[in-house]
Formats: C-alpha cells, sequence, structure tokens
C-alpha cells in the first residue's frame, strides 16, 4: 500500500507522520499542496499543523488547495483520506466531512493525552466498536459541532469519542456529544483530533496511534 | 469600483468562549453588557458596474469561503 501525506504550508506534523508510517508495512510519499497527484497512493493523510496560518479559520484557506480536488478524485475512486487535527478541520472545511471545529470552550490551546473509543466500525477497516487509543491531543479549535443539514448517522458517524481512564464519556473541549472523529459512512474519509503519529513509539509516551495507523493501512490491531 | 463589507458572526446557539472572555472583562469594568459575540468584518473592492453585482459577489464569496455556513452567518454590504 502506498500512503501520500500532504505538506500544506504551516503544517507541521507531515514529516512526524511519515516518520510514523516508516515504522508500518506501507510506502509513504510527500505530497505538495499545489500538486494535482498523489505520487500514484491510493491513500492520503492530511496532517497536522496550521496550515495557511489558520487565518480566518482553521483549515479553510487549505480546503482550497489545489491537491484538495485530487484528494476528491481518489475518495470517489474509491481511495482513502485520513485528516489528523488540522487535517480534520481541513476535511470539514471542504466538506470532505460534515459539521465544523470551533474553539474550545476551554479557551485554551488543549495539549493533553486523551482516551479515545471507537464508537462505529467502518466497512473495509478492522477497527472494533469499543476499541480504545491513548492519544494526545494538540488543538485550539477541537470542538467538534454538527451540521443540523448533514446530521451525522446519515452519511457519516460519530466514529470516535473520548472517554476518561475508566471508559466513561469525557469532555475535554465541548464536542457536541463527545465527537473526537468522524468517518464517512463507507469509511473511505475519517477525521480525528488526537495525533496517532505523536503515539507511534514508546519513548513518544505510546504505541496506540501505531496500531490506529496499522488499522488504517489495511492491517488488524495486533501488534507486529 | 464597489467596497464589499462582509460581517462574520458565529451563529446564534453556537457558543462564543472568545467573546465569552470579553463579556467577563468588560463586566468586570463596570460594563453591564450581555450577549457580546466577536465577529470578523472583511472588506474588499470589486469592481463592478451595479452595485447589485457587488452584493451578490459577496453573498457568493461569503457562502463558498469567507464564512463556514454550519456555524456562521453573515451579512454584506455595499457601499460605492
Amino acid at each position: 500500500m502506498k500512503v501520500a501525506v500532504v505538506t500544506f504550508p504551516g503544517s507541521n506534523c507531515d514529516r512526524d507522520t511519515l516518520r510514523a508510517l516508516s515504522r508500518l508495512p506501507v510506502e509513504a510519499v510527500p505530497v505538495w499542496h499545489r500538486d494535482t497527484h498523489l505520487g500514484g497512493a491510493s491513500a492520503v493523510i492530511l496532517p497536522g499543523g496550521f496550515a495557511y496560518g489558520d487565518y480566518l479559520r482553521a483549515g479553510a484557506l487549505a480546503a482550497h488547495s489545489p491537491v484538495m480536488g485530487t484528494v476528491r478524485e481518489l475518495v470517489n475512486a474509491g481511495g482513502r483520506v485520513l485528516g489528523i487535527c488540522n487535517g480534520f478541520q481541513i476535511l470539514t472545511e471542504s466538506g470532505l466531512l460534515p459539521g465544523a471545529l470551533a474553539m474550545n470552550v476551554s479557551r485554551r490551546f488543549q495539549c493533553e493525552w486523551v482516551q479515545v473509543q471507537v464508537q462505529e466500525c467502518l466497512p473495509g477497516l478492522r477497527f472494533a466498536a469499543g476499541e480504545r487509543f491513548s492519544l494526545p491531543i494538540a488543538n485550539g479549535e477541537g470542538r467538534y459541532i454538527p451540521d443540523p443539514q448533514r446530521p451525522l448517522g446519515r452519511d457519516a458517524v460519530a466514529f470516535l469519542s473520548y472517554r476518561d481512564g475508566a471508559g466513561r464519556p469525557h469532555n475535554p473541549n465541548g464536542s457536541w456529544r463527545e465527537v473526537a472523529g468522524v468517518a464517512s459512512a463507507d469509511g473511505r474519509v475519517i477525521g480525528l483530533m488526537p495525533h496517532p503519529e505523536r503515539a507511534s513509539a514508546a519513548w513518544l509516551g505510546g504505541e496506540d496511534g501505531l496500531r490506529f495507523l496499522r488499522v488504517w493501512t489495511g492491517g488488524d490491531g495486533v501488534p507486529a | 469600483m464597489s467596497r464589499v463589507h462582509i460581517v462574520v458572526h458565529l451563529k446564534e446557539g453556537v457558543r462564543d468562549p472568545a467573546g465569552e472572555a470579553v463579556q467577563h472583562v468588560l463586566r468586570d469594568m463596570g460594563f453591564l453588557v450581555e450577549h457580546l459575540r466577536i465577529g470578523r468584518h472583511i472588506t474588499l473592492d470589486v469592481d463592478s458596474a451595479a452595485g447589485d453585482d457587488a452584493a451578490r459577489l459577496g453573498r457568493e464569496m461569503a457562502e463558498r469561503l469567507l464564512a463556514n455556513p454550519v456555524m456562521e452567518q453573515f451579512s454584506v454590504e455595499v457601499r460605492s
């Protein structure tokens, strides 16, 4: 499997994501946001960061980058896209996922470890309902706002939700129904606020993120 | 040339944490204000013969980029 990682001006987790992918049996290639090709990849990651400095709204300007037309074509052709943090914001701003991400109710840039739980199984991916991941969040605008015109449960689902250490619903930022991640119902488009690439080695604090990326790239959740 | 003013706000019902912080401070200063909302004011010039065109362009730009219809509302005003 070949995975493209897009760099937008202001992305800052692109190289971390490439490095995390290097620990999986996939080929990872960097792509610039003005490219209109994905290097032959069948899956693409929109990484975290501050594309276009978050000017106007987080993700709003990047959603109109040339590469996003190619990302849309890939999804229509059956490919997959994963948006991490700023990448999730770009996916909602581009309409590839419903809803929007607004300022955390805490008004803080929240940088902390959270537990997230898979709420919905997705076609073609071996995420198990109830499966949990311990991952870091790092965002100022992570509060999920649903779109009344495109409610979750139709073409998209509340894929991941925040949990506390005991597995109870937990809400770090005022997100609607503790939503931490959303996916299209066909599983091709996934967006999440936590950073799997920042939990891709024991020395980073955990490997749950590597497990997440392993499942997303077509493997199972069992450590290699 | 027409100058278009586009004002974007969070919709009623969407919490505005930054606005709440500003309101707290204003109240601490003795201004007993309520319902403070922070918005964004964008001005731009468009080359259009008729004011109607400028307003239509302003609305289109707001719908497609300047405002996010999921959480924001906007108003457009043209001043020649």
